[in-house]
This record gives C-alpha cells, sequence and structure tokens, in this order.
C-alpha cells in the first residue's frame, strides 16, 4: 500500500475513533449538538481526503480511454 | 379519495408511465433487463446508487430513530460515507473482473472467482434471504405512508397491500431503465422535500435547530449522546464497521456496480457521495422535533413520526407531496431488490439445477418469481412488527457475511479455497440466524464481561467465526487436493457442469 492509500484510513480513525472522546452535547456548533457536528465535520473531511487521493492517484489519469 | 392520496396516486401513475416508455424499443435479453448495457455515465451511476441508498429506510427509519433512540441514529451518516472510501479500492477490481468475464450477477461472481457452481448457489441464497427484511422494510413503508396520508381511512394492512401490487406492477412493466428514469424523479423530490422538512419544521415549532436540540436535551438529558450501556460508542463503532463491510455486499449494489460505463466512475463518485449522506441530517431534525410535538409513539410506531408531524404541521396537498417523494424512496429500491432477488434466484440457482434451460426461459422464470417474492415479503411485513432500522441491520448481518470471502478473492489466486469461502460464509450465516432467533446478544451470552464488549454488534461475532472456519477449512482441505489451490477461472463466462 501507497501513502497515498493510508489516507483512506484516515476518515475510519476520525469518524469512529474520535467518538467515544467527543460524546457530548456542548458546545452547540452550527446548531447540533457536539457528537453530531463531530460526526458531520468527518463526513465532510471524507470528501476532501477522497478528493485528495483523487488528485494524487495516476490510475484516475488514464480517464476514459480506458473503455 | 383526499386530496394527498390522489397526489401519491398521480405519482405513482406517472412513474408506471415512465417504466413503460423507458422500455419501449429495447431488445430485453437478460443482460440489458439487468444491468442497463453497461452504458450509464457518471451521472446516472450517481442516481442509481443514491437511489438504491435513499430509501424509505432513510426516509421513514432514519427519522424514527432520531424520534425513539436518538443519538444512536447517527451512526447512518457514519456508515454511508466510509462506505464510500472502501468503494475506492474494492469497486475497481470487481468492475473489471466482472467485464472481463461479462459477468450479470454478484453470485457469478463467486462461481467465477472460486470456480463452484454449489458456491455460487449458497451466495444467492443468502442475497434472496438479506433481501427479504429489506424489502419488507419497504412495504412497511408504503403501508405507513399510504395509510397515513388516507387520514386513516386506508387500514395499515390494506396499504400494504396496495403499496406490494404497486410494486410487483413497476417490477414487471419495467426493467432498469425505469428505475433509472424514476430514481432521476426521485432523487429530486426527495432532496427538496427532506431539506424544506427538516428546515421548516424545527423553526416553526422551536424558531431554529439549537432551541429545537436544547428543548430535547431538557426534556430528556442523554438522548442526544450515546448512552453508556446499550447503544452505546462500542455498539455505534462495531455496527458502522459491519454496515461498511456489508454495504457492497448486497446483490441488487453489487450487481449495479457492473452497469458502469468504466472503472474511473467509482473513483470520481467517492468524492461527491459522502457529502450526499448529509442529506440524512435534514431528516434527523425533523425526527428530533416530532419527539416533542408528536410524543407517545412506541417501538415500531417510531417510523410514523415524519409523517404524523407532517398531518399535523402541513395542508393535505404538501402531505400529498411528501407521501409521494416516500412513494417514490419505496417504489425504486423494491423494484431492484425485487427485481435482483428474482434473478439470482433464476439464473443462479434454477439454471444450475436445470442446465438445459434457455437464457429466454430463464428471464422468464425470473418474471415469474417476483410476485412470488412479493407475497414471501408480504406475508412477513403484516406478521412482523420490527422497526424499520432493525430489519435493515438484520438484513446487513447476513450479507456482511459474503465479505471476507469476495475480499480475499480479489488478488490473483483466492486466499481461501471454494470449500473455506463455502463454510466460512455458511458459518457466519448460522451464527447470525441463531442470534436473531434466540434472540441473544454478547451480553446475555457473557453476562459478567465489560459493557465495552457487551455492547458489540452481535455481527462482529458472526464475521469471526465466518474467518476462522473460511482458514481452518482451507487449511484441512488443501493437502487433499492436488496443488492445494484451485485455479481462478480465467477463460470467459464461468460453465455450469
Amino acid at each position: 500500500m501507497k501513502a497515498r492509500d493510508w489516507l483512506g484510513v484516515v476518515p475510519f480513525i476520525g469518524m469512529l475513533g474520535g467518538v467515544p472522546f467527543v460524546n457530548r452535547v456542548e458546545p452547540y456548533v452550527l446548531g447540533m449538538p457536539f457528537v453530531l457536528f463531530w460526526i458531520v465535520l468527518w463526513v465532510v473531511l471524507t470528501s476532501v481526503i477522497m478528493a485528495v487521493i483523487h488528485q494524487l492517484d495516476p490510475a484516475t489519469k488514464e480517464e476514459e480511454s480506458s473503455s | 379519495m383526499n386530496i394527498a392520496l390522489l397526489i401519491i396516486f398521480a405519482f405513482l401513475l406517472l412513474s408506471f408511465y415512465s417504466g413503460i416508455r423507458a422500455r419501449q424499443g429495447k431488445d430485453m435479453n437478460m443482460e440489458q433487463w439487468t444491468v442497463g448495457g453497461r452504458g450509464f455515465g457518471s451521472i446516472f451511476i450517481f442516481l442509481l446508487v443514491a437511489g438504491e441508498i435513499y430509501t424509505t429506510f432513510t426516509f421513514l427509519g432514519g427519522s424514527g430513530w432520531a424520534y425513539s433512540k436518538g443519538a444512536p441514529s447517527y451512526y447512518v451518516l457514519s456508515y454511508i460515507s466510509l462506505a464510500y472510501v472502501i468503494s475506492y479500492w474494492l469497486l475497481p477490481p470487481i468492475w473489471r473482473y466482472a467485464k472481463e468475464h461479462k459477468l450479470v450477477s454478484q453470485s457469478d461472481f463467486f462461481v467465477s472467482k472460486y470456480n463452484s457452481p454449489m458456491l455460487g448457489i449458497l451466495v444467492a441464497a443468502v442475497g434472496v434471504i438479506a433481501i427479504i427484511p429489506y424489502l419488507v422494510l419497504q412495504f412497511k413503508g408504503l403501508g405507513i405512508i399510504v395509510s397515513e396520508a388516507s387520514y386513516g381511512t386506508i387500514s395499515p394492512a390494506a396499504a400494504v397491500w396496495l403499496g406490494v401490487i404497486a410494486v410487483t406492477i413497476y417490477v414487471m412493466l419495467s426493467g432498469i431503465h425505469g428505475s433509472a428514469w424514476t430514481a432521476a424523479i426521485k432523487d429530486i423530490m426527495i432532496f427538496f422535500v427532506v431539506i424544506f422538512l427538516g428546515i421548516y419544521l424545527p423553526y416553526h415549532y422551536y424558531g431554529g435547530i439549537q432551541p429545537m436540540f436544547a428543548a430535547v436535551h431538557a426534556a430528556n438529558p442523554g438522548f442526544l449522546t450515546f448512552p453508556t450501556e446499550g447503544l452505546s460508542t462500542s455498539w455505534y463503532i462495531s455496527t458502522v464497521l459491519i454496515t461498511v463491510f456489508g454495504f457492497y455486499m448486497w446483490p441488487h449494489t453489487f450487481g449495479s456496480v457492473f452497469s458502469a460505463k468504466n472503472e474511473n466512475v467509482f473513483r470520481k463518485n467517492t468524492i461527491m457521495l459522502p457529502l450526499y449522506t448529509l442529506m440524512l441530517l435534514f431528516v434527523f431534525f425533523v425526527g428530533f422535533t416530532a419527539i416533542l410535538q408528536v410524543p407517545g409513539l412506541k417501538g415500531a410506531d417510531g417510523d410514523l413520526s415524519l409523517l404524523r408531524l407532517s398531518l399535523k404541521t402541513f395542508d393535505p396537498w404538501i402531505v400529498g407531496i411528501i407521501g409521494a417523494a416516500g412513494l417514490l424512496t419505496a417504489l425504486v429500491p423494491g423494484s431492484m431488490l425485487l427485481m435482483t432477488g428474482a434473478t439470482l434466484l433464476a439464473k443462479n440457482v434454477y439454471k444450475v439445477m436445470a442446465p438445459a434451460t434457455s437464457d429466454v426461459q430463464i428471464a422468464k422464470v425470473a418474471k415469474l418469481l417476483v410476485p412470488v417474492l412479493s407475497l414471501i415479503s408480504l406475508y412477513f411485513t403484516l406478521s412482523g412488527g420490527d422497526t424499520l432500522v432493525t430489519l435493515l441491520l438484520m438484513g446487513y448481518s447476513l450479507v456482511t457475511q459474503l465479505f471476507p470471502a469476495l475480499l480475499f478473492s480479489l488478488g490473483k489466486q483466492p486466499l481461501v479455497n471454494k470449500y473455506g469461502a463455502f463454510a466460512g460464509i455458511a458459518a457466519g450465516v448460522l451464527t447470525v440466524a441463531y442470534t436473531t432467533v434466540s434472540q441473544a446478544t454478547l451480553a446475555t451470552l457473557f453476562p459478567h464481561w465489560p459493557s465495552v464488549i457487551q455492547d458489540l454488534n452481535i455481527g462482529v461475532v458472526a464475521l469471526l467465526v465466518n474467518i476462522v472456519v473460511m482458514f481452518g477449512v482451507t487449511l484441512i482441505t488443501k493437502p487433499l487436493f492436488v496443488n492445494g489451490q484451485q485455479a481462478a477461472n480465467t477463460e470467459g463466462t464461468p460453465t455450469f457442469k
């Protein structure tokens, strides 16, 4: 596995590993209880991380030519 | 008939029409009926994948769980996002192999990889058994929508019958093309309906999102965080992992992977799809708003919360539009599930038993099986009292059992042999069946263990049993056969012997 692929583990750590440590209501962020906000934050970060992986991955550069 | 029901039936007729129209002029052989000729681009795949994920479960079950359980409902956001992460690495090799070997179903994939039609039958059986609770979920949702929108004039049981008949007719009329068009209408509608409800309702009743949460917190402290026991953070982590692994193991989801134009479609989709899950947030807002506004819905009735709150708040015509969006969220995935189940049984079970059957006959058998599966699911819909989430988790713990055998087959040579794969899947599924029937959990099996372990999803145990048996049987059977491992089938389409 390349360093790029290991990036894919980060959303799991944030979304799953983080939750036991942020399992509380206060402070509210964007109107949401903190633990819900944390999960939402990681959904957005997951998207960002996948964009970075996509950018770094040479396989995505072959584009439609392969089909 | 009131205006709400009229709107819902108008949408039903519209989807029948688009189903028939999409099909006209198409030569419907088996491959086209099921995978749409492998010609869909990025946007259509997006809609198709989204269409399967945003089912009546999301709409009614998501709000229902927020209403009755609170924070544990957040697991849905996490598992869908993380499943997309895995898809970046999981789907391209599956797609490539399926294209090379012209496979049309999930079961074909196992048959070809492990060179074992028997394994194909097992995989098809597991898929169909897992589909049934998922279908029950859609039918239950349809029943809830029709009976609530009728303002009590149609009984829930009669509404379920109507829903089942509608879905069955829809599947018979259209193949995947009908689903794709209806999915497009559905996704646009559900998007606006959910965003509207999720913002309007908390503002209407509480003046904002945060005041709404604060009121819920004041009335029931602890409801907005994971409890220390039961549906705790340890339940959350294990359940998310189980469902992430199971996500692409649903036969219909696995099958839809084959319809992509090229493998980069999947890689590109992983960027946007997680953001799409944020729509669920608005579904949760509705469920949390309903807690203090329509109190007293116990157990499975929590699934009624979104519609009950809508009935209380809006004019019948708005209820009709909400109901129509709900109808489509049940119709699209319901039809996909029925079609996949019927095709699997016809092609990967019936055809293996009766190899002389022609493709035309198999397609006929598949269509005949559609109403049969409908009736079986109807029976369970009318007899069971589970919440939508419970039903989904039951299906998930079954399909997840296919994941290890799939994962270990992705390399050039499968890591385990066909006996191991067969025994592992069987052992995992039996463990799930035992724990479902006996209602066992880790807490009842090991009453003295710490709750961190007791709260783990029981599916974790089934998965461990599965993997241990898989490697164990592979090791035992290895010396009994020449060369140890059978070669992966590289000779094109699998031959059924």
